[in-house]
């Protein structure tokens, strides 16, 4: 048998059948839904008279609208109409559709790629939808996850099944130590840096290297939910040890007799000796520093000590056209150093960092320091009402607002303010979100993407500042 | 879904690379549950002087003049010609509904995000990858006046930008379902034999997949 890629791996073992043009259907383990790209999807259930495939494959939360203030009024106290119409619809679906939802009030609710792993719901081995294009997020626990839209969705609601074609392969290595100070976040921007947002278009992306297994499950799914940032829809790391302690015990994991024939087939689920890939690139750890994005694309990234580029030096006049307006958009002049731009704003928070590592590493930095004058928000999202708690059980929730940052309720919030947190014109914030698109935190604003620990030192700074130095 | 016909069209150039669906269509128009009416919201923030919110009256709003589809050349505008990567980001579906309500039926540009590429089919939108160099002819050619028009043939494909023919490559199942206006779920519902005894094997191999 020749040796075979975990991309090949997770593909074949879910090929319900395929055409000789490389058409395939493929079997899905797991659909996940939130209250933006579903009722389309369940309305033309309706009108076709269809009833979901396989209801307990699907798994519901509302994220993308949901207030992140005070909710106690419930889903009737949402102040945006259309936004609560949007609630109401999901939990009308999934109450007609018997598909299991943690409805905004459950202490479970919280981002869908958060609760996924959270719950176990996502496990290795498995194919895992969303109508959301981070749901690359998933990968990180060794399963084959990618983002669809609306009309896959219904497919999958009504099949269980999607129409694909098999992607190329590409591995990415990365190798040695990082510093200290140097997150998931920063090697995925740094990844993006290299290949650009198109570079993995086409690709389903595998990360291996020592620096990527010395990265713990929660970093790996930071990694994970940015490969889409990079044009690729999926992107996942092999299973190991880490994977399998993760999983444990989670209420949707398996037990007894069926967790032990889960583990031995995970521990299958990497990539052979020798197999091929269409693509390979290796970097080297050790020489990410802290990221800053400067422009608004995510590709448009540069480490904390250097400047601001300029559009002049680069050759390619189409790609120097995109640099001087994003620079115009941003409001920012070619060199200079990234350390010198000031913040209006923080947001720590959404599926790619709201985990609670992320609020440990952005509270040790805001312990005993306070949020800048110069800052008007800053705002501490976590991502599920589970990471809420754990992260008060610790005593972060005090840290964060003794420092002056507002601790909120879990949702996708100011990563593409749907919901009331967002951007005024021309707002300058750190973030530690994914995209930073002309408008995507309200029209005008202007993003900056890190780590949280880049963005809390930010907020206590009221500037970037290089988080590798000693006095961090 | 409407079968794909041949047509010829005006030709919107928008000349940017990276054209995200957050640009497409703003995530405040997402919060509608329907399928239809995005297309007066298609671009929105470049299209518009002010902050566009649902249930705006459109036709009272400033138009941003420098926008090229507010250029009266390209008024009725079938294809936008477009720039690498064109629909990165958010897997949004709106995006491609707002083009194909605003009227577009085909896209050129060269490349396309994965997300994207694969909704447009499923709305009778036609994505076109054609080489760099063919791109930037063409943005020559559409930047005249009057604007230039071409003839799309999706069964011979083939484009008719005056003159010559010019081939290009398309899925032969997408372009088989485009032509015949099929939709995925009616298709696959054909293979339920095929499910099912996938189903039964993964059941026996996977248990803990199926409680």
């Amino acid at each position: 048998m020749s040796a075979k890629t975990l991309y090949d791996k997770l593909w074949e073992s879910h090929l319900v059948r395929s055409d000789e043009d490389g058409t395939a259907l493929i079997y899905i383990d797991r659909h996940l839904l939130h209250e933006v790209t579903s009722p389309q999807a369940f309305e033309g259930l309706r009108l076709a008279g269809r009833k979901p495939w396989r209801a307990d494959a699907n798994l519901a939360t509302p994220d993308h609208n949901v207030p992140t203030t005070d909710r106690a009024g419930g889903v009737a106290d949402i102040a945006d109409p259309v936004s609560r119409t949007q609630v109401e619809t999901l939990d009308a679906n999934c109450r007609e559709f018997a598909i299991t939802e943690f409805e905004m009030l459950d202490h479970r609710q919280g981002i869908v790629h958060v609760i996924g792993p959270e719950q176990g719901a996502t496990l290795p081995g498995m194919t895992v939808v969303c109508g959301d294009s981070h749901t690359s997020t998933h990968g990180a626990m060794g399963a084959l996850a990618f983002g669809i839209g609306t009309s896959e969705v219904e497919h999958v609601l009504a099949t269980q099944c999607l129409i694909q074609k098999q992607s190329k392969a590409m591995l990415i290595r990365v190798e040695g130590e990082v510093g200290a100070g140097v997150t998931a976040k920063d090697i995925v921007l740094a990844v993006i840096g290299e290949i650009g947002t198109a570079g993995g278009t086409g690709y389903a992306i595998e990360f291996a290297g020592s620096a990527i297994e010395a990265l713990s499950i929660e970093g790996r799914l930071t990694l994970c939910n940015m490969t889409i940032e990079a044009g690729a829809r999926a992107g996942f790391v092999a299973v190991d040890d880490k994977t399998i302690d993760y999983v444990k015990g989670r209420p949707y994991a398996p037990t007894g007799e069926n967790w032990e024939r889960a583990v031995a087939y995970w521990r299958t689920l990497h990539s052979d000796e020798g197999a091929e890939f269409d693509s390979v690139l290796t970097l080297d750890a050790a020489a990410i520093k802290p990221q800053v994005t400067w422009g608004t694309s995510p590709e448009m990234v540069a480490g904390i000590d250097q400047p601001v580029p300029d559009p002049a030096d680069e050759s390619d006049s189409v790609k120097a056209k995109g640099m001087s307006r994003a620079l115009d958009y941003m409001g920012l002049e070619a060199g200079t150093p990234i350390c010198e731009i000031e913040l209006d704003k923080v947001f720590i928070g959404s599926c790619t960092n709201s985990r609670i590592e992320d609020l440990r590493a952005a509270a040790r930095i805001a312990e005993g320091r306070r949020v800048a004058e110069r800052v008007k928000l800053a705002l501490v999202v976590p991502g599920s009402g589970l990471v809420k708690a754990q992260a008060e059980a610790e005593g972060l929730d005090r840290i964060f607002i003794d420092a002056g940052f507002e601790w909120r309720e879990p949702g996708c919030s100011m990563c593409l303010a749907m919901n009331a947190d967002r951007l005024e014109p021309g707002e300058r914030c750190a973030s530690t979100s994914n995209r930073n698109f002309e408008g995507r935190q309200g029209q005008g604003g202007r993003t900056h993407l890190v780590s949280p620990a880049m963005a809390a030192a930010a907020a206590v700074n009221g500037r970037f500042v290089d988080i590798t130095l000693k006095e961090y | 879904m409407e079968k794909f016909e041949t047509f010829t069209g005006i030709v919107c150039p928008l000349d940017r690379s990276n054209v995200d669906t957050d640009a497409i269509i703003p995530k405040q128009f997402l919060k509608s549950i329907k399928r239809s009416g995005f297309g007066p919201n298609l671009f929105d923030e470049w299209r518009y002087l002010d902050h566009g919110e649902p249930g705006m009256d459109n036709s009272k709003r400033a138009v941003n003049p420098d926008f090229v589809l507010n250029d009266p050349r390209y008024q009725g505008a079938q294809i936008l010609l477009a720039r690498k990567n064109f629909g990165c980001g958010s897997s949004r579906e709106h995006a491609p509904w707002a083009l194909a309500d605003y009227g577009f039926r085909v896209i050129l540009a060269p490349s396309f995000a994965d997300i994207f590429f694969s909704n447009c089919f499923k709305n009778g939108l036609l994505p076109i990858v054609l080489e760099e160099d063919i791109v930037d002819k063409l943005f020559r050619l559409a930047s005249e006046d009057p604007a230039l028009r071409i003839g799309v043939d999706l069964q011979a494909q083939q484009l008719f930008p005056g003159g010559e023919a010019m081939p290009f490559e398309v899925d032969p199942f997408r372009k088989h379902c485009l032509l015949q206006g099929l939709d995925d779920i009616g298709l696959t519902l054909q293979q339920v034999d095929a499910i099912r005894t996938y189903e039964a094997r993964r059941k026996s191999e996977a248990p803990w997949l199926f409680s």
